[in-house]
């Protein structure tokens, strides 16, 4: 149990300190560096509660697709972010009492929740124990149970693709694209043209 | 030990810095995009840890949503700013008046 303990406090604290590191890095591919080692330290909180596959899906998607993603468009957009941070001290005040004020409230919220018998917190979280293992379980109720919202996030998804492709491409003038309709519709006629060259002359 | 509450007040301030990250850096758009990124892990480590304290799998089932609209959210997120910044040549935010919203 001081293993757990010690492990939770390691990975939730290096996690909170690097989503401070990515909201107040100066360089915005710090930032995303950050953001992954924030992501990486939550995974290894969701294999501390049991939740493996979760875990691995988001160093998967998250690590290996949103972060690099991220990543990508910092660097190939030529931006000047020096420019980008004047408000930063400006708004500094304002926001830590915003972020202050919600962080006690949200507290007050769960320490008055404890006196009341909804539900007893002090038992220490355990993983859910079964005889098969998490994959399975996710799959056994994912394609029963939650199948029309597995199929909702597949459309979700197709409609982002579409949407990102849509609007990022662009139609760069003078590019001779193939028309089928004209292909098809074309006849001798009007393909061939026929000419009468006199002996030792030329056109 | 580790109860409920530790898993609930991490996410709190993990859900905290993250509208801090979009109050702070006003004018970064790709900060602010991160910063949603921040919002939704913490949506996440509620919606698990939950799921670990009532033994129940269909958190992590909710979870995997909100993970499939997170990534759906920065692709099209990602593909406006780029788009943005084509058209103006910068992603300062309060230049975002097009539609004069």
């Amino acid at each position: 149990m001081v293993l757990y303990s010690l492990t939770f406090y390691l990975f939730s604290s290096v996690a909170v300190l690097s989503a401070l590191m990515v909201i107040s890095a100066k360089n915005p591919v710090h930032s995303v560096l950050f953001l992954i080692l924030s992501f990486v330290n939550a995974s290894g909180l969701f294999v501390l509660l049991g939740a493996e596959f979760l875990a691995m899906i988001l160093v998967v998607v998250y690590v290996g697709a949103v972060a690099v993603l991220f990543l990508f468009v910092v660097m190939m957009l030529d931006i000047n972010f020096v420019k980008l941070r004047e408000g930063f001290l400006q708004y500094l005040p304002f926001g830590a009492l915003l972020g202050i004020v919600l962080v006690i409230e949200l507290g007050i919220l769960f320490l008055t929740d404890r006196s009341s018998n909804i539900y007893n917190n002090q038992t220490p979280l355990q993983p859910i124990v079964n005889e098969v293992e998490n994959t399975k379980m996710i799959g056994q109720i994912l394609y029963t149970e939650y199948f029309y919202l597995f199929q909702i996030c597949g459309i979700i998804l197709l409609v982002a693709m579409i949407g990102s492709i849509t609007l990022t491409l662009r139609d760069k003038g003078g590019v001779k694209r193939q028309n089928i309709d004209s292909q098809n519709t074309v006849d001798a006629s009007k393909a061939i043209e026929k000419k009468k060259i006199k002996i030792g002359e030329g056109i | 030990m580790i109860t409920l509450e530790h898993y609930l007040f991490l996410g709190a301030i993990i859900f905290t810095l993250g509208v801090l990250g979009i109050f702070l850096n006003k004018k970064n758009l790709i900060i602010i995009l991160m910063s949603i990124e921040l919002i939704l892990l913490s949506v996440n480590i509620n919606f698990i840890s939950f799921s670990a304290y009532i033994n129940d799998i269909s958190g992590q089932i909710f979870a995997m949503l909100t993970l499939t609209v997170a990534a759906a959210e920065a692709a099209i997120g990602l593909a406006i700013l780029v788009v943005f910044f084509r058209n103006l040549g910068s992603i300062e935010v309060n230049k975002i008046n097009q539609l004069k919203g």
